[in-house]
């Protein structure tokens, strides 16, 4: 079975409820839609109730700017109030436009490690009672509710916000051949791609991301997160250029527990696009970050690379460097731009990715975005500005500039020594292995 | 399965807490935009603002304020990201001293002050500026000194990507820049005049200088303290050992820098130089003319 019928797979055993009914047999019940949480179609303040919604059209205009983005991780596993984000992003504020803020937390529900939490969006109840046919058929919801949130002024027309902890059952996984993860891969973009006005924030085990059209700050206290505990935490706020300002296309982009806060622009999307799909991987977003995400799940988790050797494929070193590398390390290379070569990233871009094992943090290879580092006892620090550190860590022991295409990773003790048949750890055994085997 | 009790006190439960809309007032700091001013003490011509939590506009204000009023030394207390700092500000004999990490373009479009930082600085330090003293104790960012036409900066730490871009010169004008610490690549990108010097003093992991020096430069002169090899320089930057003439004004420069950035001069004197230099005033003259 290919990818293509897998996901076609888990698409039909949805039945009708994937294709916009819900389990009554009902069509469209439009009595039931709230205006949906993104921008009113411009010229007019009044949310269409007409149809569902149509992503691509809310936002026509480009707007010029620059995004903010931070993060922190605790090598050693202690929680940190979510309070630490708000405030390092609050400082950034004049880098975003409000059209869009969000945040992604580790270790947060510490009741359900071992669940994956669906961080869901609906844009009505049609929407909800849909994907909740669609999990309840695919998975066994150990517990659902609405995301907590609070008033706060700034954050207007939310989506229907809900989370899901959600386990699958052995007789599925064996039905359907797939591990765990590749099955929630599967759900993720079935329900991104096929149920109309509902989206997946985000579907890790132990974390989750908030995200919404606001300054970050507002969306933090919108969600609460001073309330949560996490090890890790990113941040970002956006100043969108070339996709609409909506809830979903709000950062962190999420697939199983990894999230990326992006600054920047992939001008390679149409070839990481590509690629990504002979993988089966559906881009439904509207946006180019999400291509970063799923290379990051592509190469770390089903291709089992460390995060280093990973981020020396996307933002690879320049020919003419390789070809000043002593012999073994110009084989290595060489083979990893020839392997991965439809991964590069092309394009200004620094990213913050966070991930079980920690966060890794990357910038294009000649630094057309800014990120500056820190390292202060256990705690890693990345953000955009130094300013931002400096609100929740005045003192570190060291800051730095990270390197153009040099990654700085965070790992938590524990669960982030790579194991020994990653590639990059023992060299070019590794990489040309791959390069022979795919 | 429901959440545990203990766990519950982990993630958010039960209705809203009721308070003020919009950011917590506990967690406002300086990135969110305010009128409130910071606490200003002044000392005969010394003004101290205490610039916490001060949005940025409203502190420059602050600081035009005093420095009408008469201040020839204004001292910002616990700064933090606030930018623009002595933006556009054109008076002569008035220095700034800021303590803590400037925002981005601090000194912008600025003619005439001293702006001393005494930690750290951001990005853009320098942006289009036009006379007057920049002196950076710790590490600067990227594109330091952008399109600079005039006036010296000082960095005693590490620079990052793009130092010197699209610096120019004219007539009398002549913008230098000199750095304590290492550069990253592109230093003097399409540089068109002015100085840079680059030290690369103590010890440090990184390289003097990255790759692509100097690339599309077509007017000014970069000295640095060492070598640089081949496949660093940009296609249209060559090299050359200095003249007596030129070696007399690195040294010139050089020790006003340390005195003013607290080097040691011994040292900084201790090697030779390498020039590097356009090979054209205009390298990109026949790239749309076929």
């Amino acid at each position: 079975m290919n990818e293509r019928e897998r996901v076609l797979r888990l698409d039909t055993a949805g039945g009708e409820g994937a294709r916009g009914l819900n389990r009554w047999g009902e069509v469209d019940r439009h009595s039931a839609r709230r205006p949906y949480g993104g921008l009113p179609a411009p010229g007019s303040r009044t949310p269409d109730l007409g149809g569902r919604p149509e992503y691509t059209a809310e936002a026509e205009e480009r707007i010029l700017g620059a995004c903010g983005l931070m993060g922190v991780c605790d090598e050693s596993g202690e929680r940190m109030s979510g309070e630490l984000a708000i405030r390092s992003m609050a400082s950034m504020h004049d880098r975003g436009n409000g059209l869009g803020g969000g945040f992604a937390g580790y270790g947060i529900y510490p009741d359900f490690p071992h669940a994956f939490c669906f961080h869901m969006l609906f844009s009505d109840d049609v929407a909800k009672d849909d994907t909740e046919y669609y999990l309840a058929r695919h998975f066994a919801i150990m517990h659902h509710e609405p995301i907590p949130t609070k008033p706060v002024r700034g954050i207007q027309d939310e989506p229907l916000l809900y989370r899901y902890f959600l386990e699958i059952t052995d007789e599925r996984l064996v039905e359907t051949q797939l591990s765990a993860e590749d099955y929630v891969v599967h759900a993720v973009m079935d329900v991104n791609a096929h149920i109309k006005g509902a989206f997946v924030a985000s579907s890790g085990r132990n974390m989750g991301a908030f995200k919404g059209v606001g300054f970050p700050e507002e969306v933090g206290e919108f969600y609460r997160l001073d309330e949560y505990r996490g090890w890790t935490w990113t941040g970002h706020g956006r100043f969108p250029t070339n996709t609409p300002g909506w809830w979903g296309g709000a950062h962190p982009f999420c697939l199983l527990d990894y999230s990326i806060v992006h600054n920047g622009e992939i001008s390679s999307y149409g070839i990481n696009q590509r690629y990504l799909e002979m993988f089966g991987y559906n881009c439904t977003l509207r946006t180019d970050t999400e291509v970063v995400t799923y290379l990051f799940d592509l190469m770390l988790r089903r291709h089992r690379l460390t995060p280093e050797f990973a981020c020396k494929a996307l933002a690879s070193p320049f020919w003419k460097d390789i070809d000043l590398m002593p012999a073994e390390e110009k084989k290595l290379y060489t083979a990893l731009r020839m392997v991965y070569g439809p991964a590069l990233l092309n394009g200004p871009f620094a990213v913050v990715l966070g991930m079980a094992e920690g966060m890794v943090a990357l910038n294009d290879r000649v630094k057309l975005r800014p990120l500056v580092a820190a390292r202060d006892g256990n705690r890693v620090y990345v953000a955009s500005e130094e300013s931002a550190i400096r609100e929740i860590c005045p003192k570190p022991e060291r800051s730095w500039m990270p390197r153009a295409g040099e990654p700085v990773v965070a790992r938590l003790r524990g669960a982030g020594e790579p194991s020994d048949d990653r590639a990059g750890r023992g060299g070019a055994v590794g990489a040309v292995a791959l390069a022979t085997a795919d | 399965m429901m959440p545990s009790s203990e766990a519950a006190r982990n993630v958010p439960t039960g209705p809203a807490r009721k308070g003020p809309i919009g950011i917590e007032p506990g967690r406002i700091n300086a990135g969110q935009p305010g009128t409130e001013k910071g606490r200003v003490s002044r000392v005969g011509e010394t003004a101290r603002i205490d610039a916490r939590g001060v949005y940025y506009k409203t502190l420059n204000g602050q600081i035009r304020e005093q420095i009408e009023g008469g201040a020839t030394r204004v001292v910002l207390d616990n700064v933090n990201g606030q930018r623009y700092i002595g933006a556009a500000i054109a008076a002569q004999g008035v220095t700034i001293e800021v303590n803590g990490v400037p925002g981005n373009d601090l000194a912008t479009f600025m003619d005439g002050p001293t702006v001393v930082v005494n930690e750290n600085a951001q990005d853009g330090v320098g942006n289009t500026m036009n006379s007057g003293l920049v002196v950076v104790k710790g590490d600067a960012g990227d594109v330091l000194g952008y399109g600079m036409r005039g006036g010296r900066l000082y960095v005693r730490g590490d620079v990052g990507y793009r130092v010197g871009i699209h610096m120019k010169a004219y007539e009398d004008r002549r913008p230098v820049i000199v750095v304590g610490g290492r550069a990253r690549d592109f230093l003097g990108e399409y540089m068109a005049g002015g100085e840079i010097i680059l030290l690369g003093l103590g010890e440090s992991e990184l390289p003097l200088v990255g790759s692509y020096v100097g690339t599309g430069m077509h007017g000014g002169v970069i000295y640095l303290r060492g070598e640089v090899a081949g496949h660093q320089l940009g296609k249209e930057a060559g090299t050359a050992a200095p003249t007596d003439d030129e070696m007399a004004r690195i040294e010139e420069l050089t020790l006003d820098f340390c005195t003013r950035a607290g080097c040691d001069a011994a040292e900084a004197l201790d090697r030779p130089f390498t020039k590097v230099f356009p090979y054209s005033h205009r390298p990109y003259g026949k790239l749309y003319a076929y």
